[in-house]
């Protein structure tokens, strides 16, 4: 009996938001009284943190590679999973990884899978979790019905917690035979490199139909920059070409949750507050003082973006010495 | 070149969801319903892929609505034929992807197409289920597409970046934002949609238990608009600094 943790190891480093989905399925493993198994594939310079942030046990899966294809992960999780006759839980952080790969394991045991969960209630019984729907603009709590639970957790949402667990090590070797393969991961691209990603980010400076061509987004930039800040984008300027979908927030788009969101010359369509809503603050900078984004903003900046947001940028040199 | 694509009916993005009074599903009698956008990203996929290949487009929902029209939309773009599966109302995500089997299985693809999850739930597993249950080969989140022969090579977007995938056919994609822009249909498809075949079938739902209920459903709390500054951009900027420094406390 156990609670597993698919970790997303991307360029030989954990990424983040598996240590946030470690230390919640921790909390749910100290319930059951039962041990946190972090699952790993390959080597990952940050590998002594997962006992820190609560695995119990390291499953480490070595199969040669740095580039494992999804069957071979589904596989070798799976194996895994049916050695346990009594696993309760996995997990994994709701990102392009986890999304993808959960619910293919959770199809071998024929079942769905709670994507994306925003809380988890460990004191009801049966276990209820809190979900976004219509991208942020409701909420559902739903309740497990059995055993076992599949779970990936949002980003930036629940916090890693320090249990300094053993965090032991047990190597296991997966062969693979290539021709045996249904995908083949050929390559894996760093795009930006350096960019903060926004789903993972603490602050977002967005910016919308006022900035009115590509060329301008270097204001955002330069702020983002500044504020150490991933680089966010209405619908509409992206559906401008103004720039890359990955940037856009809002349904269709992604759903963030950043200490502070910045949004310049963003009127504030309802898609694109169901993507940022749940933001502790908002920041508005727009000219028209009737935008709905204001009625949405804890600070709302009436004023011509061009002048304000460069203005910031400089003065936030000044104050923070940069 | 066969392909299906499985669509889902959804209320549009302008849908404010409002809490039925049953407290566990949501109230959607004012929405407007469209094809999923994701899915839209797929049939447009299958269109150029038709285009350039020959062969057979066919779109797959399962829905318990009775309306044909929003299915019609996507006849409409180009897809020659529609199969729906009438069901009997929202399900878990398992049993969606059984019943959605059942007709692939059948109609035996060259490749199926998913929008990357449906607008209004946001499940974002039955592709990933469906490739499980049929043994397919899957690439989701796919915003690049090549078919050559029988080996398709995807571009899947991932947190900060993007990753290369080869398969062969038959294959399964979940579309992403970014794989294309879908057109609009023209009159004259809009004509020749009322003419094509829509078949109609049962569910076999799985007699597997269920994952999970509804316990409730909730909005979130609303907002209150904060403070309102105009005037001086000097002024402005300086309200903005303390607002970082004294409330979020980052600066």
């Amino acid at each position: 009996m156990a609670v597993y943790v698919l970790i997303e190891n991307r360029y030989n480093k954990i990424k983040n938001p598996s240590f946030e989905s470690l230390s919640a399925a921790k909390k749910l493993a100290e319930k059951f009284s039962t041990d946190n198994i972090a699952i790993l594939f390959g080597e990952a310079e940050n590998s002594s943190e997962l006992g820190k942030y609560g695995a119990d046990k390291v499953i480490k899966v070595n199969t040669g590679s740095d580039l494992v294809s999804r069957d071979v992960i589904i596989d070798a999780v799976y194996e895994i999973l049916s050695n346990d006759s009594d696993f309760k839980a996995l997990f994994a952080s709701a990102t392009s990884f986890g999304k993808d790969i959960i619910p293919g394991i959770s199809a071998r045991f024929k079942k769905g899978i709670a994507q994306d969960i925003t809380e988890l209630f460990y004191d009801s019984d049966p276990i209820m979790i809190k979900r976004p729907v219509f991208a942020g603009k409701a909420f559902e709590v739903i309740k497990f019905t059995d055993f076992p639970y599949f779970i990936t957790t949002r980003p930036n949402v629940f916090k890693k917690a320090e249990y300094n667990s053993s965090g032991e090590i047990k190597e296991i070797e997966k062969s693979v035979s290539p021709d045996s393969l249904k995908t083949t991961l050929k390559e894996m691209k760093s795009t930006g490199s350096g960019q903060i990603e926004l789903t993972e980010a603490n602050v977002i400076v967005s910016g919308g139909r006022g900035m009115k061509g590509p060329e301008n987004f270097k204001i955002i930039e330069d702020l983002a920059a500044l504020l150490n800040a991933a680089v966010g984008a209405s619908r509409a300027a992206v559906d401008e070409g103004w720039i890359d979908h990955q940037h856009q927030v809002g349904q269709t788009g992604k759903t963030v949750s950043p200490t502070v969101y910045i949004a310049c010359g963003i009127s504030g369509a309802i898609q694109h507050l169901a993507g940022m809503s749940s933001s502790k603050y908002i920041i508005a900078i727009n000219k028209d003082p009737d935008a709905p984004i204001f009625k949405v903003a804890d600070l709302g900046i009436v004023a011509d973006l061009f002048k304000v947001v460069p203005a910031l940028t400089e003065e936030l040199k000044k104050v923070l010495n940069k | 070149m066969k392909i299906g694509i499985c669509v889902k009916r959804v209320p549009d993005t302008e849908t404010r969801p409002k809490v039925a009074s049953d407290g566990k599903t949501f109230d959607l009698s004012e929405a407007k319903y469209v094809i999923s956008p994701y899915d839209e990203f797929g049939i447009e996929e299958a269109l150029k892929l038709k285009e350039a290949n020959g062969g057979e487009v066919v779109l797959i929902s399962l829905d318990s609505s009775g309306d044909v029209s929003v299915i019609r939309n996507g006849l409409a773009m180009g897809a020659d034929r529609a199969i729906i599966v009438e069901g009997d109302g929202e399900r878990d995500p398992y049993e969606t992807a059984v019943v959605l089997s059942d007709v692939l299985k059948e109609e035996n693809f060259d490749m199926v197409f998913f929008g990357k999850q449906g607008v209004g739930h946001d499940y974002q597993q039955v592709p990933s289920i469906v490739a499980e249950i049929m043994n397919l080969p899957m690439i989701s989140v796919v915003v690049e597409l090549k078919v050559e022969g029988d080996t398709v090579t995807a571009v899947r977007e991932i947190e900060g970046g993007e990753e290369v995938v080869e398969a062969k056919l038959p294959v399964l994609i979940s579309a992403q934002k970014g794989l294309n822009v879908p057109r609009y249909p023209s009159l004259r498809g809009i004509m020749a949609a009322k003419r094509k075949p829509v078949d109609k079938k049962s569910p076999n739902y799985s007699s597997e238990k269920l994952s999970w209920e509804v316990e409730k459903v909730e909005l979130p709390p609303p907002r209150k608009a904060g403070k309102i500054v105009e005037g001086e951009v000097e002024d402005q900027v300086k309200e903005i600094v303390k607002f970082l420094s004294e409330e979020v406390k980052i600066i």
